[in-house]
């Protein structure tokens, strides 16, 4: 981004207390993208956090791809706290008592520049902050903005609660997490609908590095995740995952909302559920929860997203629902959003227009991204699978036996085997259904 | 009037655990806070500053991470933080701190007299209390421990009256000006920052001073070579030993009456621990 000539109404902000070019309210990844990049452009920009710190209230599964936060800070991974790059991923299919497995465990994901990191988003964010109030943009903390801030109906700012706590700024940038209180304010989205999150559960468990690395098959300081599907949440729409810090695990589960109240599962429950399955048990023997959190993430895809732009108003990151789960993406699409909002902003002050037509540039960057193309495929994956639980309770039980009758020596000849197979498959799921199935979810998926 | 507020980064003991081999406090992860006694003089600072006019400068000696502390000062309404810092200051026990302090407040006060250094009572990890009666003692001024309640302040007269808790009741001072006073908690409830202070505290940059800002060239008095305390040994206590549980049966009032006036005066363990109470606290 070039570096902005400051014009005068910035300069004047520079010193106040009450007015910025942006006003940028969370302090999570998308927000201090924005404000890191917005700073460095030369505009003045205030950061409204309400944790004590950030990443204080800050949730996420925990990996962070290498590349997408390079667009914001090059070679931010030699200076940022990260745990682990992560050289293996595992995707885990599970019924109660067995496991079909597949992964990519690859070593030039242990080498420089890498793919992805484990990270812990109490030091990350805290460290990514700094980077932003390095730049020049101004963080204050533990302050929970109330409202937008409206004149003669057009947002001019926020309103914060504390004493005299209106802000001015042009455009205000709503970073503030799914669930987004602003964008509600300011009218852009209604209430989330349960079908339209996932309520996730996350442990931080405690543990040597060596026993981390004996467990994991890792060299010194490489990291691996799993996802597992299936029994792990109770053939809910979901999935569970573990990954691995430096001297601590992540461990979480997740479910759609609305199949956690159709089927009255208490998210502790769920947790504990998958805690307990005798493959992920093992992994966690001997260790020590030392944290433990619930976060909400966007499911819907392109379908559920609110209006992203409004005159004095963007929405970026989970706050506009941009999260691709099955992906495990999230932290990148907040990333390259505030980086388009950022870019929008520069030129918005820099023409001093910040009318809803000016600000729906923002939406055509999206639009022209890889984003919305990966999102509008998100909402077909996430509709298809609603509703159908034998994707996670039936085909999973169905191949586990099929593989144990497979693999069971018996003295059985192959060519019956296989017809054993065959009928047992087929006593438990019309062809039609299963011809209908997977032609569905091929295209669900692709 | 100028008023200086001296205050101590102290790690959050709500979040603190004891290693349990060495007997020491985990500080590594700790986050750290304002002294919490400190914050309720740096309230009480900044009410005189709004009753009377003039400015809070606050003064604290530390490592680089104290400009946190330093910073949130602002936040309440102190117009001027600044940290004391040097690798020499390192160790320094209450009497090494207060000197450090005390050149400090000198060079404070060259740049505009101080009337008025307000104090917590005292620390919430090392419960010593002993540093503001140290800067006193330096300064020459009048010392107002535990102080909950400023009754009335002159400025003209240079003459404030205070009141102090002490043991068994309260005491009711007047002392001239300047002098030290520490804050208990009761002073006041502190106040929750205005957002311009937050936007104002969130871009304060802290002065620091060095030694040689300090004038010290002298290390004889400072650091861990100006610190004639040594800790020899810190320990949590054991877990209480419980005692027996007694059940008495309710059911005749007047015979449970009697059984337990009996058990009273008859037991051997409580008589004990009945006179031992009444001979520690006389």
């Amino acid at each position: 981004m070039k570096r902005l000539k400051r014009r005068t109404l910035s300069e004047a902000n520079l010193a106040a207390t009450d007015r910025f070019d942006v006003v940028v309210v969370g302090a999570g990844l998308a927000g201090t993208a924005a404000s890191y990049l917005l700073a460095k452009a030369g505009l003045s920009v205030l950061c409204v956090e309400r944790g004590e710190d950030p990443g204080t209230k800050n949730v996420m599964g925990g990996i962070l791809y290498r590349q997408p936060t390079e667009k914001i800070l090059p070679g931010w991974w030699k200076d940022a706290p990260v745990e682990r790059p992560i050289v293996e991923e595992r995707i885990w299919l599970v019924t109660p008592d067995s496991m079909v497995q597949g992964g990519f465990r690859s070593a030039r994901y242990g080498e420089e520049p890498y793919n992805a990191f484990s990270v812990l988003r109490v030091k990350f964010d805290k460290w990514f902050a700094d980077q932003a109030v390095g730049a020049g943009a101004v963080l204050v903390t533990d302050t929970v903005v109330e409202d937008v801030l409206r004149e003669n109906g057009r947002i001019v700012g926020v309103t914060t609660g504390r004493e005299q706590g209106d802000v001015h700024g042009d455009i205000v940038i709503a970073a503030d997490g799914v669930n987004s209180l602003l964008s509600k304010k300011a009218g852009l989205h209604p209430e989330l609908a349960p079908h339209q999150v996932a309520l996730v559960t996350k442990e931080i468990i405690n543990m040597s590095r060596e026993k981390i690395e004996d467990r994991f098959l890792l060299n010194a300081n490489e990291g691996a995740t799993i996802e597992v599907f299936g029994d792990s949440t109770m053939g809910m729409l979901g999935y569970g995952f573990i990954y691995t810090n430096r001297d601590s695990l992540s461990i979480g589960v997740g479910a759609l909302l609305s199949d956690l109240i159709k089927k009255k599962i208490n998210p502790n429950v769920l947790m504990e559920h998958f805690k307990s399955h005798p493959m992920v048990k093992r992994l966690l023997e001997g260790g020590e929860a030392k944290e433990y959190m619930a976060h909400l993430i966007p499911e819907g895809g392109a379908a559920s997203m609110p209006p992203v732009y409004r005159q004095g108003m963007l929405v970026v990151g989970d706050a506009a629902g941009l999260s691709n789960p099955i992906y495990r993406e999230g932290s990148n699409l907040a990333l390259m959003s505030a980086k388009f909002a950022a870019q929008v902003c520069v030129e918005a002050h820099e023409r001093g227009d910040f009318s809803a037509e000016m600000l729906s540039r923002y939406q055509t960057l999206l639009d022209e991204s890889f984003i919305m193309d990966d999102l509008r495929g998100y909402s077909k994956t996430s509709s298809f699978f609603q509703g159908k639980p034998q994707f996670l309770e039936r085909y999973p039980e169905i191949l586990v036996d099929a593989l144990h009758e497979f693999l069971t020596v018996d003295n059985v000849p192959k060519r019956a085997k296989q017809r054993r197979i065959l009928r047992q498959v087929l006593s438990r799921r019309a062809p039609w259904e299963l011809a209908r199935d997977a032609v569905g979810a091929l295209r669900a998926l692709t | 009037m100028h008023i200086v507020v001296s205050i101590k980064q102290v790690p959050d003991t709500s979040e603190v655990r004891i290693d349990p081999r060495t007997n020491t406090m985990i500080r590594s992860g700790v986050p750290s806070i304002i002294n919490p006694d400190d914050v309720h003089a740096l309230e009480e600072a900044i009410r005189l500053k709004e009753q009377f006019g003039g400015r809070v400068t606050v003064v604290t000696m530390g490592p680089a991470q104290a400009r946190d502390a330093l910073r949130e000062t602002i936040s309440y309404g102190a117009d001027e933080a600044i940290l004391c810092s040097d690798r020499r200051f390192a160790g320094a026990d209450t009497l090494a701190t207060s000197y450090a302090l005390w050149k400090a407040i000198l060079k404070i006060g060259e740049a505009e007299p101080v009337d008025l250094l307000l104090c917590g009572r005292q620390a919430l990890d090392g419960d010593t209390g002993q540093v503001p009666p140290g800067l006193a003692t330096r300064l020459g001024w009048p010392q107002l421990t535990s102080v909950f309640k400023i009754e009335e302040l002159e400025l003209s007269a240079r003459r404030i009256v205070v009141h102090r808790a002490v043991e068994g009741g309260e005491e009711i001072v007047c002392s001239r000006l300047p002098c030290v006073i520490t804050c208990t908690r009761e002073i006041n409830i502190p106040r929750y920052p205005s957002f311009p202070n937050m936007v104002r505290a969130a871009r304060y940059q802290p002065t620091t001073w060095d030694k040689t800002d300090l004038g010290i060239d002298d290390d004889s008095q400072i650091g861990l070579r100006g610190s004639p305390t040594i800790v020899s040994k810190v320990w949590a206590p054991g877990p209480r030993k419980r005692g027996a549980t007694v059940l008495i049966d309710g059911s005749d009032p007047e015979a449970a009456a009697s059984q337990l006036v009996r058990l009273l005066m008859h037991e051997p363990l409580l008589e004990v621990e009945v006179a031992s109470a009444g001979d520690k606290h006389d």
